[in-house]
């Protein structure tokens, strides 16, 4: 294997662990259409789908180009097995109850934001301009999280017990966040993939310090699960892949 | 923040002029900023067009239609997505933010005025209907993601307020 193909694909891989995270919390997401607790929520949390989704996109097609063979973006999104997946564990987690949905989204945007705000400056010009377009979204569903955070952990006795029942129990996902694949190192090291690992604990005190003003106690787990950006996924990865793949899987190359 | 140079090639206006917003039918692509560099080379219309938002799905639509005013003067088009450099809601054009107002759309507040409006610690949205500030925010999204839901304490009509995307 030429070096320049061997770098393409660790590129592809690279691409896939950023893309992928997008993807599956874009599906999850977008289970909730129709299903919000409220109408404002509803539409809010589909939007920032939408975003997720169109992400996923420029980042799909990029790989997919780089993949070569005729590959297009909706191979990547819907021709892979589990185990192709690079996506973190936290992403696939469901949406048990409202406070899962913010918690979850809270962890991830929080750090969504940090990555998008290194990888702009990527030596890589497509990665970049995909990252500075993203980041005003991200910061937009930061924002929204954030909010939903302080509003139900500093709210009513019952959503202050439920908010912090879903962080204690997606805490746990978060280390997985800051884990450091092959792909990752090798791009690092080329200038064009983020040291993911230098920032963790700045997330960990901006996190905090927004659970801290929610009134939410900050969990002290010893013990975090991790596998996922190695494709080792959770349970639920299956189930979101069998409805999001059945039609292609079913009817090979359908149209919409 | 100064506007990116746009390469159009003036023959090609008032045809892009006729392609409008799907969302906002009164905004034109021109008007909206959208389009990046519009070129004829060989009877084929280049255009290079830029997303609002990532997940946009006017922009698909923006390209049909694009690819439909021009075949009706017989000319091909070619469509290329860019997102570099990323739009901004600087990129809409003076007419097109009255046209906005106009059509019941309060316009995009500075980065600094938005960030207040949107943690409701500001009542700086204009109301598009009576013109009042006493508005409040309904939700950050809207019926689309570029769109805050607002509501107007004097007239009580709600509202959509563009939201500042820089």
């Amino acid at each position: 294997m030429s070096s320049t193909l061997k770098d393409s694909r660790l590129l592809e891989n690279y691409i896939l662990t950023i893309a992928d995270n997008s993807f599956i919390l874009a599906q999850r997401l977008g289970e909730l259409c129709g299903h919000g607790p409220n109408l404002e929520t509803d539409i809010a949390l589909t939007n920032i789908s939408l975003d997720l989704l169109g992400q996923t996109r420029s980042y799909y097609q990029y790989a997919a180009k780089l993949a070569g063979d005729g590959k297009t973006e909706d191979d990547i999104a819907f021709l892979r097995i589990e185990r192709e997946y690079k996506n973190c564990l936290l992403v696939e987690q469901p949406n048990t109850h409202f406070g899962y949905v913010i918690g979850r989204q809270f962890l991830f945007d929080v750090y969504h934001f940090m990555l998008l705000e290194k990888l702009q400056n990527s030596e890589d010009e497509t990665l970049a301009a995909i990252a500075k377009k993203s980041i005003k979204e991200v910061s937009y569903h930061k924002r929204f999280s954030g909010d939903w955070i302080k509003r139900l952990g500093d709210g009513t006795e019952e959503s202050n017990q439920k908010m912090q029942e879903a962080i204690k129990d997606l805490w746990r996902f978060t280390d997985e966040l800051f884990y450091m694949t092959d792909a990752e190192n090798a791009m690092v090291e080329e200038g064009i993939g983020i040291d993911i690992s230098a920032f963790k604990e700045s997330y960990y005190s901006q996190v905090s310090e927004i659970l801290k003003e929610a009134t939410l106690a900050v969990p002290e787990n010893k013990y975090f699960n991790k596998g996922g950006k190695e494709g080792v996924h959770t349970e639920h990865m299956g189930y979101i892949l069998a409805d999001l793949q059945y039609m292609q899987r079913t009817y090979p190359n359908m149209q919409w | 923040m100064t506007l990116t140079e746009t390469n159009i090639e003036k023959h090609l206006i008032p045809v892009l002029k006729t392609v409008s917003d799907p969302e906002i039918p009164v905004l034109t692509v021109l008007d909206l900023g959208v389009i990046r560099e519009a070129v004829e080379e060989d009877n084929i219309v280049k255009i290079k067009l830029t997303p609002t938002y990532s997940g946009c799905p006017a922009m698909d639509v923006i390209a049909d239609d694009l690819t439909a005013a021009f075949a009706k003067i017989g000319k091909k088009v070619s469509v290329e997505l860019v997102l570099s450099p990323a739009w901004s809601t600087d990129w809409i054009s003076e007419d097109g933010l009255l046209k906005m107002e106009e059509y019941g759309i309060a316009r995009p507040l500075s980065e600094t005025h938005d960030k207040d409006v949107l943690l409701g610690e500001k009542k700086l949205v204009k109301c598009p209907q009576c013109a009042s500030t006493n508005t409040h925010l309904v939700s950050q999204f809207g019926s689309t993601a570029c769109k805050a839901l607002f509501k107007c304490d004097d007239c009580h009509e709600p509202f959509d307020y563009f939201k500042c995307l820089k």
